[in-house]
C-alpha cells in the first residue's frame, strides 16, 4: 500500500492541484497544464457548488446529466457510474462486473453509449450524459422501453436499463436489418436470465418502426 | 483504487513533461496518460496499476483521420475505435483494420477505446491481472505460474521461460499487415517507430512490453498508401461468437495476379506475446498459386517455431487452420 500517492514525483500535492486551481504554485510547477477543475473552480464559487458529503480532496466538475445541470463534488476517483448512482442518486443504471465486461452500467455520453464504469467522472466536465431516467417516465415511455414490456425483454431486470441504453444508441449506428448484427452489437450487454430473444425482438420491433 | 493527481493538459507538449518525471512508462509507472480508460481503469480498479498521476489526453487534438501527402492515412491517438472502424476511406482502403476494430469488445467498449490504447492494451492472463499472485510482468523476479497453471489462452509464439502472456489486441494485427508506423512525442523531441519495432518479446523483462520511454506520447500512428487490388481479411476464433479476446486471429493483406500471388503480408493474433506478424508465411505465398495447399504450406510456416505450454496445444492447429481460411476467403473475394 503506499499512503503517499505522489511519493516519487514531484511535490504537487493533489489537494494543491485540485483544490487550488489556478494558483500559481501549480500552474508554474507544470507549464500548459491545468488540473481538471481549473475551468469549473474558476468560474464557479464554493456556493455554487452543489451541496455534496464533506469528502476530503473532492473536486468540482459539472455534468449535464438528462437535460439538468448537475454540479457536483466527487473524489477523482469516482466513476462515471458511481457518481450517477450514488452522488446525483439516479439509480436505474446498474452496477454489475465494475470492470467493462457485462454492460448494465451502460449510459449515454455525448449521445454515445459506453460503459459508465470504465470512466472517470472527471473525464466527462462539461458533457451531456443521459441514463435511463432520461429516456421516458412510467406515463410516457421511450418505445425502446415500451417494447421490452411488449416482447418481455427482461426476466429479474438487473440488466435491463444497459440493454435498454444500449439498444436506444444502436438505432443510430451502423447496424444491418437481420437478427444476427442485432447480437454482434449487443453482445456487451450479459442477461444471465437469458432473455436474448425477447430482447433481440424488441429492439428489431422498434427498428422497423423507426 | 488508490488515488492520483489528475492532470488535463493544454497540449502534447505540457502533456509530455508532465509525464517524463515517470520512472517508467512501462508497467509500474507513476504516471499514466489517460484515454479512453477502459485498459487503465480496469487495471487500476485491481491494483495491477497504480498510478500517483493521471494525464487526461481526451481534449487534445489528436482524434482526427486525415489524408497524408504520400497517399497514406494519418491517425490520431484519441480518435475512438468505432469511429475509426467506421472511417470511409478505412473502410474501403485499410478493409482488414476495419474488420479487426470491429471484431474487437464492444460497441459501448469502442467508443471509448482510442488507437494510442489499442496500441497499449495489456494482456488479459489471469495470473497478470490478480495481485495474488505472482507473475513476472508485473512483479519482475516473482515467477510465471501460468507456465505450470492455466495457460488455455495464453501465448505459443514469442515466448520465454519468464512470461508466456498474449498481447490480446485485434487493432495491433492489422496495424501489423498495414506497417503502420508509431508517432511518439517526447521529452527529446519526436520519432517515428515501426509497428513491428514497437512491441517487445518478454524475453528476460516481461515488464517491459513496447519501445516507449518516461514522458513518450503517441500522437498518431500512420499507414503507408493502401497497396491496389490487395483483398484483405481479418478472422478471429473465439470461444463465443461476440465479445471475446481470439484465440487464434489472423489477417492478411494479399494482391493475386492469374492465379498466382503477388504481394502478401501476414500477421497473427491470440497467439503470440506481441503482434504476430510472419515474414516467412509472406515468403512461402509470394510467387506461388493461390489454392489451399499453399496457403496451408504458408500456415506451417508461419507456426514452426510455435512452443506449446499444457494447455494450449491446440492453438497451434487453430492458428493455422485460421490463416489457412483467412487466406482462402481473401483469394476468393
Amino acid at each position: 500500500m503506499r499512503d503517499d500517492p505522489q511519493a516519487g514525483l514531484s511535490n504537487l500535492s493533489r489537494r494543491t492541484f485540485l483544490s487550488a486551481a489556478g494558483s500559481s504554485a501549480a500552474a508554474a510547477a507544470i507549464a500548459g497544464c491545468a488540473p481538471t477543475s481549473n475551468r469549473s473552480a474558476a468560474r464557479g464559487s464554493p456556493e455554487a457548488v452543489a451541496e455534496g458529503p464533506n469528502i476530503e480532496g473532492a473536486v468540482p466538475v459539472t455534468l449535464r446529466i438528462n437535460g439538468k445541470e448537475q454540479r457536483l463534488l466527487v473524489d477523482l476517483r469516482t466513476t462515471l457510474l458511481d457518481c450517477v448512482r450514488e452522488t446525483v442518486a439516479l439509480t436505474g443504471t446498474k452496477k454489475g462486473c465494475d470492470h467493462g465486461q457485462c454492460g448494465a452500467c451502460t449510459v449515454h455520453v455525448n449521445g454515445r453509449r459506453v460503459n459508465s464504469c470504465l470512466s472517470l467522472a472527471l473525464m466527462h466536465d462539461g458533457e451531456e450524459i443521459t441514463t435511463i431516467e432520461g429516456l421516458g417516465t412510467p406515463d410516457a415511455l421511450h418505445p425502446m422501453q415500451a417494447a421490452f414490456v411488449a416482447f418481455d425483454g427482461y426476466q429479474c431486470g438487473y440488466c435491463t436499463s444497459g440493454q435498454i441504453m444500449s439498444a436506444v444508441a444502436l438505432l443510430k449506428e451502423p447496424c444491418g436489418p437481420d437478427d444476427a448484427e442485432v447480437k454482434e452489437l449487443m453482445s456487451g450487454n450479459i442477461c444471465r436470465c437469458g432473455a436474448y430473444p425477447n430482447i433481440v425482438a424488441a429492439i428489431q420491433q422498434v427498428r422497423r418502426n423507426v | 483504487m488508490h488515488t492520483f493527481e489528475f492532470i488535463r493538459p493544454e497540449d502534447s507538449a505540457a502533456a509530455v513533461t508532465a509525464a517524463a518525471q515517470t520512472k517508467t512508462a512501462q508497467q509500474g509507472a507513476d504516471v499514466r496518460f489517460l484515454a479512453g480508460g477502459t485498459t487503465l481503469l480496469d487495471l487500476m480498479k485491481l491494483n495491477v496499476e497504480t498510478p500517483a498521476r493521471l494525464i487526461d489526453i481526451n481534449r487534445l487534438p489528436l482524434a482526427k483521420v486525415e489524408a497524408t501527402p504520400d497517399g497514406g492515412l494519418k491517425i490520431g491517438a484519441t480518435i475512438r475505435n468505432s469511429d475509426l472502424a467506421h472511417h470511409p476511406t478505412v473502410q474501403r482502403d485499410y478493409a482488414v483494420l476495419s474488420q479487426a476494430i470491429l471484431a474487437g469488445a464492444s460497441a459501448q467498449l469502442r467508443n471509448m477505446a482510442t488507437t494510442a490504447g489499442n496500441l497499449l492494451q495489456r494482456t488479459r492472463c489471469m495470473y497478470f491481472r490478480d495481485t495474488a499472485m505472482p507473475c513476472n510482468k508485473r512483479e519482475p523476479g516473482t515467477g510465471c505460474p501460468a507456465i505450470t497453471g492455466s495457460n488455455r489462452t495464453l501465448a505459443v509464439l514469442g515466448t520465454s521461460e519468464n512470461c508466456i502472456a498474449t498481447n490480446p489486441s485485434d487493432m495491433n494485427v492489422a496495424m501489423a499487415v498495414l506497417e503502420a508506423t508509431v508517432h511518439v512525442q517526447g521529452p527529446k523531441g519526436s520519432r517515428a517507430v515501426p509497428i513491428g519495432e514497437f512491441h517487445l518479446l518478454p524475453g528476460r523483462t516481461p515488464q517491459r512490453e513496447t519501445v516507449l520511454e518516461p514522458g513518450d506520447l503517441i500522437t498518431h500512428v500512420t499507414l503507408p498508401p493502401p497497396i491496389a487490388g490487395s483483398k484483405q481479411v481479418y478472422l478471429k476464433l473465439r470461444d463465443r461468437a461476440s465479445y471475446e479476446f481470439a484465440l487464434a486471429s489472423a489477417a492478411v493483406v494479399i494482391t493475386v495476379a492469374g492465379g498466382t500471388v503477388t504481394w502478401a503480408r501476414v500477421a497473427l493474433g491470440g497467439v503470440g506475446t506481441k503482434p504476430w506478424r510472419s515474414p516467412e508465411a509472406e515468403a512461402a505465398l509470394v510467387g506461388q498459386m493461390a489454392n489451399v495447399p499453399n496457403f496451408r504450406s504458408a500456415a506451417e510456416a508461419a507456426l514452426r517455431g510455435a512452443k506449446p505450454q499444457s494447455e494450449n496445444a491446440f492453438k497451434i492447429e487453430l492458428a493455422k487452420r485460421c490463416l489457412t481460411h483467412a487466406l482462402q476467403t481473401a483469394a476468393m473475394s
